[in-house]
């Protein structure tokens, strides 16, 4: 007997496929779109980039993605398998197994040492209840923390605690990453740190979906997907991103105009 | 396995919580604790009481019945004590029509001036019976042998002493065949019967000398005696409303009473009065367990008051468990073995003083506590009621953990 055996999905299927995905919050007698059909997909081994600005329905996109949520319609697939009618038992393992989640405050457990709050996922999780420790351990290693494993959050610095996080996210081996707004609480250089590091799980293999309102940070995703109004507004690559092709544009001309200063002084 | 793994995860979890929050958790347990304590020390000083009574009951025997005449108080003056004693024929009568009755013997008194050479005591104890009385009395015949029908039939001058008598007398080590003069009459001793200790409670104090000789000799020293009472055996303990009922069936129609009459004889049964007891130390234990019910549920409610306070405080904890796989479930099992684990160490700190507390109770001089010790049903089931306290004041906010929106709860601060 074949057991729990699930079809496992083809390379060709999207790691994330979504069809006119809508939600709406009810706020006392109004009712709030803060999804109106969005469309999606993103394919195995991408690095996407969501932004928008507040209020433009990218959180919300984030938790339907991330399964924390549920839509109130549409289709949503996460690598190929339909979630729409999985109750909240079937989420949380999906969760467990199939997404790692990166927070703007790391949502470290404040007592744990880093290594158990890497093994936290494992806990909950059938497939990987045995080896949890040394698979936590090489995933800190994997994110350089391989010398702070028996350090306390508070005991680490806020790029330390991201990366502890990520190792967290990664443990499970999880079929897509989603970061939310990952480098919000930190400085530009341990920023510049915690997004080499994306990179180089993107050039891993790893599919990884960022949301994030700088546009520094969303220049080095392979492409760029812009909400407004709870609607898909733009979505293409970086590359060819006209927002950020002016964001480019501008630092440059900044850094032309300090130059020039610099020059003249 | 997995719940195995997931269980043991948890309660070193719950343990770190409550360590992480010692003050807060000890004080929130105090209400258990004590609760647990004092019901612990009570029904071990309930369960000592009733060991020491039930010991000192125990030297009569669990069947032993003893029947003697009575005037009762509305014939006080009418009728003689003499007249009210029981007969021989009465008490062949029980014997013959009295199912739940298995033996009796008569006893007859009297006290004697008792010879053996230079030896002699004044006024001795001397007790008449028959040969059943070896059957109801568990008392061992060391040497020689009891008496038999033949010494009953044929009145025999035989004689059974104890050991205090063979000191009391100086008599061989092993009298049996040795002659003493009794009430002017030479009895052979044919036997040496065991010692009784009957408990200071019951007036027996120190052991004496003691002469039993049959019953038809005895009428024979002294025919106008009369018979003290009858000690007769039932057929098990559970006998006594049977026996108390035939007895009475007995004599009253011996003795021509009417039912509504007062009787002119008294039936009294040790194992009723143990009956009685034992329903009265149930009654006290359970009204114990009530006290500690009360005591559970306001220890409880701190349980629950502390488990809510928990729930919201780690709402943001709860939310990223949920976030990185946690099932609503066990989030459930969680924070109500938090709960529980929270109960049963107040249970354990409670039997800990509890024990302490029946140690102390043991040093009270004079106090019929020695026997007072913690039954294990007792230990059982104070733990039980912890575990049960700790589901069921744990699981509200368990519950409520369990429902948090991992979005909200992740929000929350």
């Amino acid at each position: 007997m074949p057991l729990r055996k699930r079809s496992e999905p083809s390379p060709d299927t999207p790691a994330i496929r979504v069809r006119g995905l809508e939600k709406v919050y009810k706020m006392g007698v109004e009712r709030v779109r803060a999804l109106d059909g969005v469309d999606l997909d993103i394919a195995r081994g991408e690095f996407v980039a969501i932004m928008g600005a507040s209020g433009s329905g990218k959180s919300t996109l984030m938790n339907m993605l991330g399964c924390l949520d549920r839509p109130s319609a549409g289709e949503y697939e996460l690598a190929g398998i339909p979630t729409r009618r999985m109750n909240a038992a079937r989420l949380a393992k999906v969760r467990n197994e199939r997404i790692g989640f990166i927070f703007q405050t790391f949502e470290l457990l404040p007592r744990a040492t880093a290594i158990q709050n890497v093994m936290l996922p494992m806990i909950y999780s059938r497939k990987h209840a045995f080896g949890a420790r040394g698979r936590a351990k090489s995933a800190l290693r994997r994110v350089g923390l391989g010398d702070r494993m028996r350090h306390r959050p508070n005991q680490l610095s806020g790029g330390q605690r991201q990366r502890v996080a990520i190792a967290r996210a990664l443990v499970n081996e999880p079929a897509i990453l989603l970061a939310d707004e990952p480098t919000g609480n930190l400085d530009s250089n341990t920023t510049t740190e915690i997004i080499r590091l994306f990179t180089d799980l993107h050039a891993e293999g790893q599919t990884i979906v960022i949301v994030t309102h700088e546009e520094e940070v969303a220049g080095y995703a392979q492409r760029i997907v812009r909400l407004r109004d709870g609607k898909v507004f733009s979505d293409g690559p970086t590359g060819e991103d006209a927002l950020h092709l002016a964001y480019l544009q501008s630092m440059a001309g900044a850094a032309a105009r300090r130059a020039g200063e610099g020059a003249s002084a | 396995m997995i719940v195995v793994r997931l269980l043991m995860q948890t309660v070193v979890l719950a343990l770190g919580q409550i360590w992480a929050n010692k003050v807060r958790s000890m004080l929130t347990t105090l209400g258990i604790v004590i609760g647990v304590a004092a019901v612990v020390a009570t029904v071990a000083a309930i369960e000592g009481l009733r060991g020491f009574v039930l010991a000192e009951f125990e030297t009569f025997g669990a069947t032993k019945v003893f029947i003697a005449g009575n005037v009762p108080q509305s014939k006080r003056g009418v009728m003689r004590w003499r007249d009210a004693a029981l007969k021989i024929e009465e008490l062949d009568a029980i014997e013959r029509h009295a199912p739940s009755v298995t033996a009796i013997t008569p006893h007859w008194f009297a006290a004697s001036r008792v010879e053996y050479g230079q030896n002699a005591i004044e006024s001795a104890r001397v007790v008449g019976i028959r040969p059943q009385w070896h059957d109801i009395e568990n008392r061992q015949v060391r040497e020689g042998r009891p008496f038999n029908v033949l010494d009953e039939e044929q009145r025999r001058y035989a004689l059974l002493i104890n050991a205090r008598a063979i000191e009391e007398l100086n008599l061989p080590i092993n009298p049996v065949g040795e002659y003493v003069l009794l009430a002017g009459r030479r009895f052979m001793i044919i036997g040496v019967v065991e010692t009784l200790e009957i408990s200071a409670m019951f007036g027996g104090g120190e052991s004496r000398a003691e002469f039993f000789v049959p019953f038809s000799t005895a009428m024979i020293l002294n025919p106008n005696a009369v018979i003290s009472y009858a000690l007769a055996s039932m057929r098990s303990p559970q006998a006594a409303e049977d026996t108390r009922t035939e007895v009475d069936f007995v004599l009253r129609s011996m003795r021509g009473l009417d039912p509504e009459e007062d009787a002119t004889f008294n039936v009294e049964i040790p194992q009723e009065y143990v009956d009685r007891f034992k329903a009265l130390s149930a009654g006290l234990v359970a009204g114990a367990a009530g006290i500690v019910g009360i005591s559970l549920l306001v220890g409880g409610i701190g349980i629950m008051n502390i488990m809510l306070v928990s729930v919201s405080e780690r709402t943001r904890e709860i939310g990223l468990r949920k976030a990185v796989g946690a099932r609503p479930a066990v989030i459930l099992v969680q924070f109500l073995t938090e709960a529980v684990v929270l109960c049963l160490m107040g249970g354990a700190v409670g039997i800990a003083i509890g024990q302490a507390i029946i140690v102390a109770l043991k040093q009270i001089p004079n106090a019929p506590l020695e026997h007072a010790s913690m039954p294990m049903w007792a230990v059982a089931l104070a733990v039980g009621f912890c575990a049960v306290t700790g589901v069921v004041f744990g699981v509200f906010p368990a519950i409520k953990a369990a429902r948090l929106d991992p979005i909200v709860a992740l929000r929350h601060d």
